[in-house]
């Protein structure tokens, strides 16, 4: 080993495939959070709805993509995304459009990759979400029944607020998970991150650039730009949520 | 009606939630070429035999499997030794430099793991444990995760008079450990013990750094690998993931509640 001092990361600020994975890791992650939490959301409102029989039921199998593994997930999920003959584009041709290339199409790659993420966390974080839903009192809602609150109030008013700390923390999972986004796109499209890279995540460049070029010393300072991108993302969830409250 | 059409969203979800193991069964189930088919088969076929019969012919299965079973049943052991020994002191007995410790422990957990992927490797490198179960296993021994989860559950479930009675009977610290609180902790080990045993069965990022050597495969190393090798043959492909898949899915719908209200748990804990 040779000390090289700060070349590496001049060599990293200027690397545009280090931006391009950065952005396709952003872009990855907005894709996958946003519908995740609503849907998350929804599934917990519901879940918690009196009503529901079988909530047991429910919760295991709504579970049970986050325990399965990312290798597999990601097989399966290449196969009905796959560019020509799979379910995705049958359904896209049924529809009367064009069968999508899912392994070379920019918007495609990254749509593919956010459907695994959607697939495997969102019934986990409707179960956390569930978990802060029931422990907002009863008496709360009928107070606020009582003080002629609609159904639209209570849910901004109160369930929102209480249920903060909790949105927070699948927030602030999320980003993380996020930003280590790197079985899905490395068996979809490949370590080179597919055509023109944009399946190529932080995590994924780093592999790439570490364990099948063996740049050891480059590979690192991009697992420390990594490092410093997550605990930027931290903070400023941290200090959204603060500030919102 | 209202009830009906909510009810009916959540169905939606189910069906949406198991749908890829329902098709993964579809394809394991039928010939390759089936997979291709336009419009796609959506049945169950009868080919999971031969299918099941051209993995382990085409890649060395078994040993995937058995390297699996072991590399996550001895790092579980030693996770659920580790944590438990240090979470019940951290827990429960005072020493100098207590808080900074267990600061510091937690503090680890802070760092993405990629940001040890590469010195941990060149560390394996170094000792020549590259293609060796020791590279799989020696890193993962101790668990901050599993320190901070014991030691939350013992200092609410293992009570001090407990302890100073045992200590009056003349117990030792180790004694105290293994006689009075892991009897204690035993819904918070097996929580802790099946977490462990599925993260490090599905662990794809390490094994693939550390392993070269087929024959020590671990079993989505394998995957992977089969998928490399077979873009044609995709029945094949998807014998072997549901082979990989089924007995965690299984262990899961076992331990599922527990599993769950645990999980939920931990992230509501303020």
């Amino acid at each position: 080993m040779e000390f090289v001092g700060f070349r590496n990361f001049e060599y990293l600020l200027k690397d545009p495939l280090f931006w391009k994975s950065i952005a396709n890791t952003l872009i990855i992650w907005i894709l996958s959070t946003i519908p995740m939490i609503i849907l998350a959301l929804v599934i917990a409102f519901l879940l918690n709805s009196a009503f529901v029989k079988f909530s047991g039921l429910y919760k295991t199998l709504y579970f049970l993509p986050n325990v399965t593994a990312i290798v597999s997930v990601a097989i399966v999920f290449g196969v009905i995304f796959a560019p020509n003959y799979g379910l995705i584009n049958y359904f896209v041709t049924l529809l009367g459009f064009d069968a999508i290339d899912w392994h070379n199409n920019s918007f495609g790659v990254k749509l593919a990759i956010s459907a695994m993420i959607i697939w495997r966390w969102t019934g986990y974080n409707a179960i956390i979400f569930l978990a802060g839903l029931q422990k907002i009192s009863g008496d709360i809602y009928e107070a606020a029944k009582i003080d002629g609150a609609s159904s639209f109030q209570i849910f901004t008013k109160i369930t929102i607020p209480l249920l903060k700390p909790v949105l927070l923390f699948v927030v602030i999972t999320s980003t993380i998970g996020g930003m280590q986004t790197f079985v899905e796109p490395q068996l979809l499209v490949g370590n080179s991150g597919g055509a023109g890279g944009e399946g190529l995540t932080i995590v994924l460049y780093l592999y790439q650039q570490a364990f099948v070029k063996n740049l050891y010393g480059y590979g690192s300072a991009i697992a420390i730009g990594l490092f410093f991108i997550i605990i930027l993302f931290s903070l400023i969830n941290w200090k959204f949520v603060q500030r919102k409250g | 009606m209202k009830k009906f059409i909510l009810h009916m969203c959540l169905v939606l979800g189910v069906i949406i939630s198991i749908f890829p193991f329902y098709w993964l069964i579809v394809m394991a189930t039928n010939i390759s070429s089936a997979s291709f088919k336009f419009p796609p088969i959506w049945t169950f076929g009868d080919q999971l035999l031969i299918n099941i019969q051209k993995v382990f012919a085409e890649v060395d299965f078994l040993k995937a499997i058995t390297n699996t079973i072991f590399v996550s049943t001895i790092t579980t052991t030693f996770v659920l030794f580790f944590s438990t020994l240090a979470g019940f002191v951290f827990a429960k007995f005072e020493f100098p430099g207590k808080n900074k410790l267990f600061f510091f422990t937690l503090g680890t957990m802070m760092i993405p793991a990629q940001l040890s992927l590469i010195p941990n490797f060149i560390l394996m490198q170094e000792f020549g444990w590259i293609d060796s179960y020791k590279a799989l296993i020696i890193p993962g021994l101790a668990s901050a995760f599993g320190i901070f989860w014991i030691k939350q559950y013992a200092e609410g479930a293992i009570h001090d008079d407990l302890l100073n009675a045992a200590r009056i009977d003349g117990c030792g610290i180790f004694r105290m450990y293994w006689s009075v609180a892991l009897p204690v902790l035993r819904p918070a080990i097996a929580f802790l013990g099946i977490f462990t045993f599925m993260g490090v069965w599905n662990d794809y990022l390490w094994p693939l750094i550390v392993l070269n050597d087929p024959t020590k495969y671990t079993l989505m190393v394998a995957l992977a690998n089969l998928k490399g090798l077979h873009q044609t043959d995709m029945a094949v492909v998807m014998t072997g993931t549901l082979l990989g898949t089924v007995p965690l899915i299984v262990l899961f719908l076992i331990v599922s509640k527990q599993f769950i209200s645990n999980i939920a748990a931990g992230a509501i804990k303020d």
